[in-house]
């Protein structure tokens, strides 16, 4: 089975963003970068079905500035064989994401595409629904287990009142949740092996792919404050402001 | 305008997620159909004919609907959708599942779970878990929007009840099949719509400790709800999650019980309308967005807690 791996890069999940001094957007100047987490997971998962020889290749993806190529390099060294680059600067919806990558799946004919279920900067939670409606392919979304069952996959899906199983037909696009395993870390000389990995160069214009957005970004605001709450002392003085200042029980 | 709006449901009953997003509908303006897509599920159209600001409602009950799968229900939406100049659909699990790929399937950009209703073509939505807000335009001919149900009022009843039309000609794709649930199914309120919700954390240490929290939470009808951590931790099941890639809740009172509140969990609760917390950390994040903060072991704390509202006789509301 071929699995292919689409990245993102976005800010890192432990930077606090700043909205822009004009709106325009969050300031992604000299604040660190790093691969979405949920890929990382969706990275993961692919380089165990590879270690479990249920996945023969595992090629990464990712669509972005030349600065997306450290992100690719980091699903190389946790152990895609090859990366893709679609070379990108600007802003794209998930939409022209989904085309372009159908591109891909055109040429390279994975058997499975996984994905993070959302990406921790546009948190829209489309890319993977969209790229599975755009190839007529089937989807199991939210995903936290993956089974392979006779040229099928048997996924477990998290969903609002908990659980739920779904069989898909290959190929298939899964969109991976946290709790699917955790990733590993890669180790020096795997990050060295790395470098030597073919990273292949694409372009939006080569695909075909019109990535003129649908939306208009009006403007960016940080979001209402909370005013600033008390310390009280005990359990007695909690509920009593809860009670009587707050109204809330 | 006409709005098509995707009803949330599970075949029996309509949810309350569905008047949420009618509400958002209605502040977009125009005539507003509900979609009813599933099996043997007359009585969720019912409900939803007797939904008020609801023109019509259409039933599509049909086998390959029953379990609402994406591959099958996407082409009926996609089918219906150039009829209207908007499809919204509540951003639960089962919106954020269909939507998108309805969308695509007709060349349009969703919205995702807007926070408010600019103009029928300008959205707020949360962007960077919450930490910024930004208001978007859309240019597609057919909006594709899904609402964040905390932001939005649920729709009343109506006296009278509207149309139910039947639409046929769903088909099975044949690239997916549905297995089963394991649903938590819990006697307490929904999350999401629960009046009050305590949340544990990393801090109660176990999920048999989570049975000081549901005492606590009967007293004062709330839900029982958990941070990420306790969820990774096997505590308590996946439902419970509240933040960034969980749940999103905006209670009248939101209790955080050993949870220290990184920007993922402060995601799904900040719009809480009280936040109250218990941790014996003073440094923990979670006292910067709490109204009331105690800082207290919650081994101590929450049996406390609990004999305190029954000694002032607190009853849930």
């Amino acid at each position: 089975m071929k699995v292919l791996v689409p990245v993102k890069r976005v800010i890192d999940y432990n930077v606090k963003v700043r909205v822009k001094a004009d709106r325009s957007g969050v300031d992604l100047a000299n604040v660190k970068m790093s691969m979405n987490p949920f890929d990382e997971i969706a990275v993961e998962e692919a380089i165990r079905m590879k270690e479990a020889e249920t996945a023969t290749e595992v090629i990464a993806l990712s669509l972005g500035p030349t600065q997306s190529q450290e992100t690719l390099r980091t699903a190389l060294a946790m152990g895609a064989d090859r990366a893709i680059h679609v070379v990108h600067d600007g802003d794209l919806e998930p939409l022209a994401v989904a085309k372009m990558i159908a591109r891909i799946v055109a040429e390279e004919s994975p058997d499975v595409v996984i994905l993070g279920k959302q990406a921790i900067d546009d948190d829209a939670n489309q890319t993977g629904q969209m790229l599975a409606g755009l190839l007529g392919w089937a989807q199991g979304t939210f995903v936290s287990k993956i089974e392979a069952a006779n040229g099928s996959l048997k996924v477990v899906r998290e969903v609002d009142g908990g659980l739920e199983s779904v069989m898909l037909t290959l190929p298939a696009i899964i969109t991976v949740d946290l709790r699917l395993n955790d990733p590993r870390y890669a180790s020096l000389p795997n990050i060295m092996k790395a470098r030597k990995k073919e990273i292949a160069k694409r372009t939006p214009e080569e695909l075909g792919v019109d990535v003129t957005p649908h939306l208009k970004v009006v403007s960016v605001e940080e979001p209402p404050r909370r005013k600033s709450g008390i310390k009280v002392g005990s359990v007695g003085e909690l509920v009593d402001k809860l009670q009587n200042d707050a109204g809330a029980i | 305008m006409a709005i098509l709006v995707y009803a949330e449901h599970d075949n029996q009953e309509l949810a309350a997620a569905t008047g949420s997003a009618v509400t958002a509908a209605r502040e977009m303006g125009g005539d507003i159909t509900v979609l009813v897509a599933g099996s043997g599920c007359g009585a969720v159209a019912e409900a939803a004919s007797r939904t008020a600001g609801v023109a019509r409602v259409l039933l599509a009950d049909e086998a390959p609907l029953e379990a609402q799968l994406a591959e099958n229900v996407a082409p009926l939406m996609a089918r219906l959708a150039p009829d209207y100049s908007h499809v919204v659909a509540p951003a639960t699990t089962t919106g954020k599942n269909i939507m998108p790929r309805a969308a695509a399937l007709l060349d349009k950009q969703q919205v995702s779970d807007i926070t408010e209703v600019v103009a029928a073509d300008t959205f707020v939505r949360p962007i960077y878990a919450g930490n910024a807000m930004a208001t978007v335009q859309s240019t597609d001919d057919i909006v594709f929007v899904t609402v964040r149900t905390t932001a939005f009022d649920g729709a009343e009843e109506s006296d009278t009840a509207v149309p139910v039309e039947a639409v046929s000609g769903a088909a099975d794709a044949g690239l997916s099949s549905f297995e089963g649930a394991a649903l938590s199914g819990s006697e307490r309120p929904e999350l999401t719509t629960a009046r009050v919700v305590i949340s544990g954390g990393r801090g109660m240490k176990s999920g048999d400790n989570f049975a000081m929290l549901e005492e606590v939470a009967d007293i004062l009808g709330a839900a029982v709800g958990a941070s990420r951590a306790a969820v990774d931790a096997g505590y308590v099941p996946n439902d419970y999650q509240v933040g960034q890639t969980g749940k999103v809740v905006a209670p009248e009172l939101y209790l955080a019980v050993g949870i220290s509140g990184a920007i993922q969990h402060l995601a799904g609760m900040k719009d809480s309308k009280v936040i109250a917390c218990i941790n014996k950390d003073e440094e923990a994040p979670i006292f910067q967005v709490a109204d009331f903060g105690l800082v207290a072991d919650l081994f101590d704390a929450v049996p406390e807690l609990k004999a305190e509202l029954e000694q002032r006789g607190i009853q849930p509301r």
